[in-house]
């Protein structure tokens, strides 16, 4: 048979595109459908996030900024700058606000799953989930209204406390939640999980072999998919994680290899029903009475000092460096975002795998373009 | 029944035209209610309610405004496009699928043309879809069209296969082509219908039914579309009302292959307690809530399952339905044979 | 060869499951409200509209002064003796006329830090979250009560008493510096016709 004259095709997937989960623009090089090469374009949300901070009156207003990093997880953005910040001005924060801070922040880690794996299945093609997720995530989001007024951009972990106390029936409300939760989560394993189509789909595709990944420095379900045991909650306790019992999960590759898009897709499923079991002890836990503000002066001025505090968000390590010159508002914000370090695999894991498989690898990644281009 | 036409009618052309168009009294509306059964199936298995303000009761006229919304909306066409075929592509899709209605038996006393190769026309005529995408995918001078076309001739001649030979086991069974010869062998009673004549009839009932999926482009094989890979396939430069006759094309494909797998397999018009409720008007009753609840079945696929892969779905095609298919017809003739 | 239908086997079984639960869900209740006609119960601390009640405003300028992304711009003019502007209903003496409180609500982030530092507790977030407009101007919110008039006419009696002021302190170091070089008096016509405002004032007056 004489060979056949081919030639690669170029094409743009996104910014406008509705798998790209955002604003992502990915250069796919195509022979037919094999990817010869996707190479990931981002800049496109970007909004100076980290120039606006130097240019606040002071450390407080940087906070509605931060929530606007990772708008789907803006708690646990929230609770890694108040730390750093804490830490410049070495303040202890009140017991009460600790618990409170980490039930807020596991309760978004469940809402930032939920939404990650339900436009994993709207990914792959299937609409259900995506919509029973939302259900779901809507009751958290109701927990926190209820508790700071906004749904999605918080403001409410602030440096040395909480904008407010919780209201009085915070803790029967997170009990009716975690007594709710771990059935649908059989649903969504049920519907989608243990499909024999997602499996398909996902198993054997865009596998990151743990080597990879930490020669890319890729942190929190991507990191751990790939089988590595690494979690900062657990590793680097902040706040007052080393108080609670929960199993650090890793991807193990039972329906294909190590590293692939299901395990990264299971170790979200799996991690929610551990932050189901750190809220519960929290709940237990908490004080009932008790201070929401530390002794924090009314006009923050850390001394001069430069800080790096790093905590784990949803999509991993999630790092602010903090320059101080003493004045009223922060010289330089850095924000290391755990999303931007975890795309840089993409190319790496995409390179002969098909189209449809970029989009179930990208989903897998579960990047939000708010944090990669601040 | 255009003899019947034909007497009330001043121009025997007009018979026929009218005799032609009746299947649209039935595939418009239909298509119409399919739409918004579509939505609200999908609402309701996702907790939502789906369209609830068009019309009242439970949003019964939101197809319609829509519709009537797609009509007044611009017709757009890329100025770098193959022009003509841009435009005629919705409109031979839409002719492929309801070219195959003339063949349907509605009822006893109503087929468009009474063709004695009935089957082998169905198989023949829907191929034309396959061109239409093709032709639309090409025509609108975009790469992920183009993709999404490319897919498409390939799913659907690869899936024709196993859909023949699930056809051809019937054909065994009965050992005619013409469908309305095959609806009348199925008169009586449940028992009589040829899907619990034959044991392997179900195997080819199920086989066919999933490659009719693919055939439809339906989930789990909608990779034509495929909005969250593809953006929109072959469609991505549609849209209006143009957009609307591929969508048209689409639930009238549903359609079709619900009803002829209700002629094959589920005794066509016949009512299933024999003479009860049996007749020509109830006849295209039993005719459309047969292929109604085939339709409910794909949108409840639809609604659960993702999509495949393009390889997968090859694989599934070439490694499981078309051996299983083709032993199976053995199958079904060897029961034919000795029982 | 085991696996062939294995794979088959699964298949059929994972779907009729996930079958299952869609179709378990079909006969659910919904969990979407129909929004316009029933209307979802905000929690006492939902934050939407600002909303600033301006009888207890003192025009400290500490919400604009925290607002992170600067939609609210307030102008301010000092009250002259006459006029006594009252008390705010937290006690609080209100020792300036606000001219203008302007919140530029298609700027407005929702965040709330506006709220803390206000001393008098005028300013709130309120539940009101259906105010989209078809004009984006119509979006910049004015809250001052003043009438333009009355803006002139509040500007008119600072200077008038700035400038009797100034005359006052320039006779009593004219009175002090006798025979001394007179001060430049800057010479500037304003709405009102009123004398003169010389630097040094603006400057003690800040």
């Amino acid at each position: 048979m004489p060979e056949l004259r081919t030639e690669e095709m170029t094409i743009n997937m996104g910014p406008q595109h509705p798998s790209t989960h955002g604003v992502l623009r990915v250069e796919l090089v195509l022979d037919g459908e094999i990817v010869v090469d996707a190479i990931p374009h981002i800049g496109y949300l970007h909004r100076c996030f980290e120039k606006h901070s130097e240019s606040m009156n002071d450390y407080q207003q940087v906070i509605p900024y931060v929530d606007r990093m990772d708008y789907v997880a803006a708690m646990s953005n929230e609770l890694g700058y108040a730390i750093a910040v804490e830490r410049m001005l070495e303040i202890e924060v009140p017991e009460r606000v600790e618990y409170i801070r980490v039930i807020m922040a596991e309760l978004q880690r469940i809402a930032s799953h939920l939404l990650a794996i339900g436009t994993y299945g709207l990914d792959i093609g299937a609409f259900t989930p995506f919509l029973h997720c939302f259900r779901d995530r809507e009751r958290i989001l109701e927990i926190f209204e209820s508790a700071c007024g906004a749904r999605l951009l918080y403001n409410y972990i602030w440096v040395g406390g909480l904008s407010h106390d919780v209201p009085s029936n915070f803790k029967d409300k997170v009990r009716d939640f975690i007594n709710y939760f771990p059935p649908k989560i059989k649903g969504y394993n049920d519907l989608l999980t243990y499909n024999k189509i997602f499996i398909d789909r996902t198993a054997d595709v865009g596998v990151l072999p743990p080597e990879v990944a930490l020669n890319y420095a890729a942190s929190g379900p991507v990191l751990r998919g790939s089988g590595v045991d690494w979690d900062l909650r657990r590793n680097d306790p902040y706040s007052i994680y080393d108080r609670f019992e929960f199993d650090v999960v890793v991807g193990k590759g039972e329906m294909g290899t190590v590293g692939d898009c299901w395990d990264r897709y299971i170790v979200r499923v799996r991690e929610m029903e551990q932050s189901v079991r750190i809220i519960e002890q929290a709940v237990e836990q908490m004080p009932d009475e008790g201070d929401v503000k530390a002794a924090v002066p009314k006009r923050i001025r850390p001394p001069e000092a430069e800080i790096y505090a790093r905590t784990e968000t949803p999509r991993g390590e999630l790092g602010y460096y903090i320059i101080s010159d003493g004045s009223m508002s922060p010289f330089r914000v850095k924000g290391r975002s755990p999303c931007f370090v975890n795309l840089s695999v993409l190319p790496a894991i995409s390179r002969g795998s098909m189209i449809a498989d970029i989009v179930a690898i990208i989903g897998s990644i579960d990047i939000v373009l708010g944090e990669i281009d601040r | 029944m255009v003899e019947t036409l034909e007497q009330f009618l001043p121009h025997p052309l007009l018979a026929i035209i009218m005799h032609a168009a009746l299947p649209m009294v039935i595939v418009f509306p239909y298509v119409l209610f399919a739409v918004w059964l579509e939505r609200k199936v999908s609402a309701h298995m996702q907790d939502r309610l789906g369209p609830m303000r068009t019309g009242g009761w439970h949003g019964w006229s939101q197809t319609i405004a829509d519709m009537i919304k797609m009509i007044q909306k611009e017709d757009i066409v890329p100025s770098r496009s193959d022009k003509f075929l841009f435009k005629f592509a919705p409109f031979l899709a839409f002719m492929g699928a309801y070219a195959a209605f003339a063949v349907i038996p509605f009822s006893s006393e109503y087929i468009g043309a009474h063709l004695d190769v009935g089957a082998f026309y169905i198989l023949a005529v829907t191929s034309v879809v396959t061109l239409s995408i093709l032709m639309a995918g090409w025509a609108s001078n975009n790469k992920w069209s183009l993709l999404g076309a490319m897919r498409t001739s390939a799913q659907i001649v690869s899936y024709e296969v196993p859909t023949v030979v699930a056809v051809l086991s019937v054909i065994v069974a009965t050992g005619t082509l013409n469908l309305m010869t095959i609806s009348e062998m199925q008169t009586g009673t449940i028992f009589n219908w040829l899907i619990f004549s034959n044991p392997f009839l179900l195997i080819a009932f199920v086989l066919y039914f999933i490659s009719s999926l693919a055939e439809v482009n339906r989930t789990p094989f909608d990779l034509p579309e495929s909005e969250s890979e593809l953006v929109g396939g072959f469609q991505t430069e549609y849209s209006g009302m143009r957009w609307g006759m591929f969508m048209l094309t689409e639930y009238a494909d549903m359609l079709l292959v619900s009803l002829l797998g209700s002629v094959l397999f589920f005794g066509a018009w016949n009512s299933p307690f024999g003479d009860f409720m049996s007749g020509p008007v109830w006849g295209v009753f039993w005719m459309v809530s047969k292929g109604m609840f085939f339709i409910f079945v794909m949108m409840w696929l639809r609604w659960t399952l993702p999509r495949l892969r393009v390889d997968q779905l090859m694989d599934v095609c070439w490694k499981y339905l078309i051996p299983i298919a083709f032993i199976n017809l053995v199958l079904v003739a060897l029961w034919e044979m000795l029982f | 060869m085991k696996r062939y239908f294995k794979d088959i086997w699964d298949s059929f079984y994972t779907i009729a499951i996930g079958m299952g639960v869609t179709f378990r869900h079909l006969f659910r209740k919904s969990v979407t409200i129909q929004y316009p006609d029933i209307k979802p119960e905000l929690t006492e601390r939902a934050r939407n509209r600002l909303y600033v009640n301006m009888d207890d405003c003192i025009g400290c300028d500490q919400c604009s002064k925290a607002c992170p992304v600067n939609c609210i711009t307030i102008e301010t003019v000092k009250a002259v003796p006459p006029d006594d502007l009252g008390v705010t209903s937290t006690g609080n003496p209100k020792r300036l006329w606000v001219t203008k409180f302007d919140i530029d609500i298609a700027k407005c982030c929702y965040c709330g830090l506006c709220v803390y530092p206000c001393p008098t507790e005028c300013i709130k977030m309120t539940d009101v979250y259906e105010f989209s407009e078809f004009d984006r101007h119509n979006l910049v919110y004015n809250y001052s009560t003043m009438t333009p008039s009355e803006v002139e006419e509040a500007k008119g009696k600072f200077e008038k008493w700035q400038a009797d002021k100034a005359a006052a302190k320039k006779s009593s170091t004219e009175k002090k510096k006798e025979g001394s070089e007179k001060p430049k008096a800057k010479q500037q016509e304003s709405g009102e016709g009123k004398r003169s405002d010389s630097p040094e004032d603006k400057k003690s007056e800040s």
